[in-house]
């Protein structure tokens, strides 16, 4: 056989293996991805199967925009990323910096690092619903503010929901920052230090650069799940008081699941997807640049 | 600082971390009236009251096995289908493999609730809700790109001599995959199959879509839709809440080395 033929087969072959997964994906993705954007042009009321569902263009989508609770949503996401994301950074980068200076890797932290990120996020707002409890809460207890309520102020009820994040996934972004730091090559580090560099200057001038390719990527990775925040607002808050902690997916799946308005839920899913595809869009270029940055 | 400082600080520092699921732990041992009257470090008296309650007046052994059966049969799905993908990703010459990769991760970050209309309609038509496949068919949409993600970064890290030299002496690919790949990518699978699991363990939003009833609740969604008649009844609260982390934790220690060789695997290769 010639080269070419036996690229030929080997092209073949990796089509056929590739087949199933881009099949299911298909099927299980893409293919719902756009039934949700066809879904979101329809009227469709599973309450009121009788008017059955018409093609209304883009209505559902002005409705969206004229709906104050809508923008209240994707502000909320907006402002819940802006503020989660950087925390986690800062505190992943230190708890990083410090496993790697403390020489870690060592087994138990390793345990009590991937515990928080590894249990259910269910679990993690529970537990933490019981330490903010009014009552029986820990969190009072040590603030000596008996009795405080965490759940009725639309600002204050941020509090344990931004918590349990930050708890939940800075050692994720701490264990991606890690192995980032571990890829450094000390000598680097160990001629700046004999070229007089202190430890400031060799982490402004070393570590970050180095890091920053996998600091773009924890950033990423943490702020497109908080953009599609619903698992701690729907367990601690249930969204309130009122809708003040509500995120843009629990509006979303509220308008589905609890209103059954399929069209408009419909609409509102399309454009948590237009939302994080924007952001995703916008870290990769961000993440290509600075690649291309530092082969320059 | 001088090296003990900063073992002392790291220190502070996991035990902060530490404490919220210690403090659940603690807690779902303590008798109800205690637990809101000056709560201590140490239980000062054990019972397991709560945890009798949880599966004898809750029956929370059927959200157990759902969730098991759930995220063990996605698993066994997505794993294979994801592993024949992966190969081909990281080893054949094929045009258009960035765009495929892209593709795929892009899929793995979609937000969940986009998908959640056409799914409901779809397993409503085919009379699929509140079924275990109405929770696998959705599963498979976060879990088959993850999977295929993962292993990609784990095959591309085998050294590729020995399969190489097995061609040269005219096995065909399928057969060195079968025969050498496969051993050798044995821990890389296990750690995939580890993690799709855990995904699938913890997922919340099509569980709490797609299961209508008690009867097929999984885990998250029995515990979050747990609910006294007039108070939160805490301590079986905390104590489903342990109960659904005892396997997490079991992984955890079992195979922390493998999900943080998966971890960076996977998203250093971005």
């Amino acid at each position: 056989m010639t080269v070419s033929a036996l690229q030929r087969a080997e092209a073949r072959l990796a089509r056929r293996m590739l087949a199933p997964a881009l099949g299911v994906i298909t099927l299980v993705a893409l293919v719902p991805i756009a039934a949700t954007m066809w879904e979101a042009l329809h009227q469709h009321d599973l309450r009121l199967p009788w008017l059955g569902r018409p093609f209304v263009g883009l209505a559902n989508f002005t409705e969206a925009f004229g709906d104050p609770r809508f923008g209240e949503a994707v502000l909320h996401v907006v402002l819940f990323a802006l503020i989660s994301v950087p925390l986690e950074l800062a505190l992943g980068l230190a708890l990083a910096l410090l496993m790697h200076r403390v020489g870690c890797g060592r087994d138990p932290v390793r345990v009590l690092a991937l515990l928080p990120w590894a249990v259910p996020t269910v679990v993690a707002a529970l537990v933490w619903r019981f330490m903010f409890d009014a009552q029986a809460g820990v969190v009072n207890l040590v603030a000596g503010a008996g009795g405080y309520d965490w759940f009725v102020d639309p600002l204050v009820a941020w509090i344990p929901i931004l918590v349990a994040d930050v708890w939940k996934t800075t050692p994720f972004v701490a264990i991606l920052l890690f192995a980032g730091l571990q890829a450094i090559d000390p000598a680097l580090e160990d001629a700046a230090r004999i070229d007089g560099a202190g430890p400031w200057c060799r982490l402004v001038t070393i570590t970050w650069p180095l890091l920053k390719p996998a600091l773009l990527v924890a950033a990423a990775f943490r702020a497109l799940d908080a953009l599609r925040l619903f698992d701690l607002p729907y367990v601690l808050t249930a969204g309130g008081p009122g809708t003040a902690t509500e995120p843009l997916s629990l509006y979303a799946y509220t308008a589905l699941m609890q209103r059954l308005r399929f069209g408009y839920g419909s609409a509102l899913s399309v454009l948590v997807f237009v939302l994080a595809f924007g952001v995703a869009l916008l870290f990769v270029r961000a993440l290509s640049r600075s690649i291309a940055g530092e082969q320059a | 600082m001088n090296g003990r400082a900063w073992t002392a600080a790291g220190i502070g520092l996991l035990a902060l971390f530490a404490f919220p699921l210690y403090w659940a732990l603690a807690s779902s041992l303590t008798p109800e009236a205690l637990l809101f009257e000056a709560p201590s470090l140490l239980p000062r008296q054990v019972t397991s009251e709560h945890y009798r309650a949880l599966f004898a007046d809750r029956a929370f052994l059927v959200p157990v096995r759902n969730s098991l059966v759930v995220a063990g049969l996605t698993t066994l799905v997505a794993v294979p289908v994801a592993a024949l993908a992966a190969y081909a990703l990281a080893r054949l010459h094929l045009r258009g493999k960035t765009p495929l990769m892209a593709l795929v991760l892009a899929v793995s970050m979609f937000p969940q609730i986009s998908i959640v209309p056409p799914l409901y309609l779809i397993l409503r038509e085919l009379r699929l809700l509140d079924t275990y496949p109405g929770l696998v068919l959705p599963y498979l949409t976060f879990s088959t790109p993850l999977a295929i993600w993962l292993l990609t970064g784990f095959f591309r890290q085998l050294p590729r001599d020995l399969e190489d030299a097995a061609m040269l002496d005219g096995t065909s690919r399928l057969r060195a995959l079968r025969d050498i790949v496969l051993p050798m990518a044995a821990p890389g699978l296990a750690s995939t199959a580890i993690l799709t699991f855990l995904f699938c363990w913890n997922e919340f939003l099509f569980a709490l879509s797609f299961a209508l009833g008690p009867d097929r609740y999984t885990v998250p969604v029995a515990i979050a839709l747990f609910r006294g008649r007039y108070v939160v009844p805490w301590g079986e609260v905390l104590a489903a809440t342990v109960v659904a982390t005892v396997p997490v934790a079991l992984v955890v220690l079992a195979f922390q080395r493998r999900i943080v060789s998966g971890l960076t695997a996977g998203a250093m290769k971005g």
